[in-house]
Parts: structure tokens; C-alpha cells; sequence
């Protein structure tokens, strides 16, 4: 099997057990410490900021403007498609019309 | 299949009530679906990898992540790690919905809990608390459906990718940030959201330009979470956070 494969099978092994070990784990506590759960709550926040900034720190002018589009989109309307509609239609356009 | 899971339910109308709740889900995982497919197919994944991927892992994010890192030629281990911290949030929604499907078989948990997708949590949450309990019917009238056209989108999505003339130009290089930061904007009701993203941000670019990819995520994302551990406490004496 190639490497992909296997990095394919681990991580859905891995994601399984995420599944699976909460249940296994938090319930054989009655209350989980405040700064556990806080800190669990921020965990998506967390992961998915560190792959948005970096990408917005080495973007251009349609990248920036694509992102800030989709803050406010969101921010207005709420939910996924509006966000990201807007947001792409911004960075398609913007990167027509400043080619090279 | 879907025939079979119905009829060993008693009461397959419950079947029927997930299967007209996951339309919603449906439509809106489309284009992530295709879109899946067709970035894998662009970072060097076979269309039978991208299938694969999306069968076994179910957990589109994750899988955003794992071939992003996979087209920057990263080490293996560290990819799989990476999938793992961006799913870690699994280990809540594991937590909270388990205490709605605690009265199912061994099996039926297990199955449950392959298909716990952020919207398959939110969708049993809802359910559990307008019904006051979730049937192993409804739940898989509710996850099968996703779980096979998200399937089916990365096949075709991956076939689709290979006839993608001029990637640049329709943006598709840079519609993964897009997503992640509409999914960072879908939590912003959460306790501590703008200082965690603040500091996961600063902290990520800190570690990017010093330390490398792809340790700018394990580094960024700690900052943001031991935060909001930090914060908590303070919350609870009195200050409103919500």
C-alpha cells in the first residue's frame, strides 16, 4: 500500500477513536474542571484560525479582500454559503482584474 | 442497506424523519464534498485515495487539512497528527451525545459514532432535546444520506478536478481559507471566541515565519486553547461572556 494509504487509515483510525473516546472517557467523570471545558470549547476556534492567518499573511490584495469580504458576510447574514460564495466571487474577480 | 437499517427499527417512521432532516445538510456539504475532491485529485492524490479518504475519515475539515499538508510534502506522521488535532473536537461531541444514545446495542453506538460529523452533532442535539430521545433509526435516516453523497462528491468532485483548466484563476488554491474561516466565524458564539482567535492568529504567524509549517498549527492552536483555560475561571466570578 502506498504512503497515502497509510496516512489515510491512520487518521481515520485516529478520528474514530475522537469519536468514540469522549464517551469512553468524560463519562466516567460527573463533572468535567471548568478549564478543561473552556479550553476543549476553543479547541475548533483554535485549530482552524492557525490555518486561516498564515494564508492571509503571505496573501495579496485579492486574497486579503476575499477574507475580509467573508468576515463581514458572515457577520451579516450568519451561515456557510453566503460566506463563502461572496467571498470566492471577490477573490476570482479581484484576481482577474490585478493579473500579474 | 438503508431498507435494512429502517426495518430493524421499530418504528421506521423515525427512519424517514432523519432522512427529511439531513436534506438541509445535504445540499449545503455539496460543494465542500466536490470541492474535497477535486483538491485531492490537485495535490497528488489518486481519485481512488480521495474516495477512500473521504469513506473512512468523514470529517471534512480534517480532511481539508490532511491534503493541504499532503501537497506541501509534509512528513507523514505530522499530517496524521495534524488531522488528529483538527478533529480532537470529536472528544466533546463524543461527551455530549453519548448521553442521548447510551441506550443503544454495542454496534449501533459504535456506527453512531463514526458518522458524529459537526452536523450530525448539532442535528442529534436538537433532536434529543425537542423529542427527549434519539432513536438509532432517526440518527441513521439523518447520517446516512450525508455520509453517502459526501462519498459520492469526492469520487466526483475527484474527476471533476482532473478537468480544472487554470486552478489560479478560479480561485481554488485559496477557497480552503476561505472555508476555514467561514468555519471559525460558524463558532463565534463560544466563550472567549475574538481574544482565542486573536491569539491563535498572532500566534501561528509568530511560529510560521520563526518555527515552520506545519508546527505554526500545533503552536497557534495551544496559544488559543491554554487562553481560554486561562480565562475561564474569571468568567465564572461575574463577568458575562455570552
Amino acid at each position: 500500500m502506498s504512503t497515502t494509504v497509510w496516512i489515510i487509515l491512520a487518521g481515520a483510525v485516529l478520528t474514530f477513536l475522537t469519536r468514540i473516546g469522549g464517551h469512553m472517557v468524560l463519562s466516567r467523570f460527573e463533572r468535567i474542571h471548568p478549564r478543561v471545558e473552556a479550553g476543549l470549547n476553543a479547541v475548533p476556534a483554535a485549530v482552524l484560525t492557525t490555518l486561516v492567518a498564515p494564508a492571509a499573511m503571505n496573501g495579496g490584495i485579492p486574497e486579503i479582500a476575499a477574507l475580509t469580504v467573508g468576515v463581514v458576510v458572515s457577520l451579516v447574514a450568519g451561515g456557510m454559503m453566503p460566506m463563502f460564495l461572496s467571498s470566492a466571487a471577490v477573490l476570482i474577480l479581484l484576481r482577474h482584474l490585478i493579473s500579474q | 442497506m438503508t431498507a435494512d437499517i429502517a426495518k430493524e427499527n421499530a418504528r421506521p417512521r423515525d427512519f424517514a424523519q432523519g432522512v427529511r432532516d439531513s436534506v438541509p445538510v445535504v445540499v449545503a456539504a455539496m460543494p465542500f464534498g466536490l470541492l474535497f475532491g477535486a483538491l485531492a485529485v490537485e495535490n497528488n492524490f489518486s481519485v481512488f485515495e480521495a474516495v477512500l479518504m473521504s469513506a473512512t475519515i468523514f470529517a471534512g475539515a480534517s480532511q481539508m487539512v490532511g491534503i493541504d499538508l499532503f501537497g506541501q510534502k509534509v512528513a507523514p506522521w505530522l499530517i496524521v497528527l495534524s488531522i488528529l488535532a483538527v478533529n480532537f473536537r470529536h472528544v466533546l461531541y463524543s461527551a455530549t451525545t453519548g448521553r442521548w444514545i447510551a441506550h443503544w446495542g454495542p454496534v449501533q453506538r459504535l456506527l453512531g459514532f463514526f458518522m458524529l460529523v459537526d452536523p450530525m452533532f448539532a442535528e442529534t442535539e436538537r433532536r434529543g432535546e425537542t423529542h427527549g430521545t434519539v432513536s438509532f433509526g432517526w440518527y441513521m435516516g439523518a447520517a446516512l444520506p450525508l455520509y453517502l453523497s459526501w462519498v459520492i462528491e469526492a469520487w466526483v468532485g475527484a474527476l471533476f478536478g482532473n478537468l480544472v483548466p487554470d486552478p489560479h484563476a478560479l480561485g481554488i488554491d485559496f477557497l480552503l481559507p476561505i472555508y476555514f474561516l467561514g468555519l471559525v466565524m460558524s463558532f463565534r458564539k463560544r466563550s472567549f471566541w475574538l481574544p482565542v482567535v486573536l491569539m491563535s492568529a498572532a500566534a501561528s504567524m509568530l511560529a510560521y515565519r520563526t518555527v515552520g509549517s506545519p508546527w505554526h498549527v500545533s503552536i497557534g492552536a495551544i496559544a488559543g486553547v491554554a487562553l481560554a483555560a486561562i480565562m475561564a475561571p474569571d468568567a465564572r466570578k461575574g463577568r458575562k461572556t455570552r
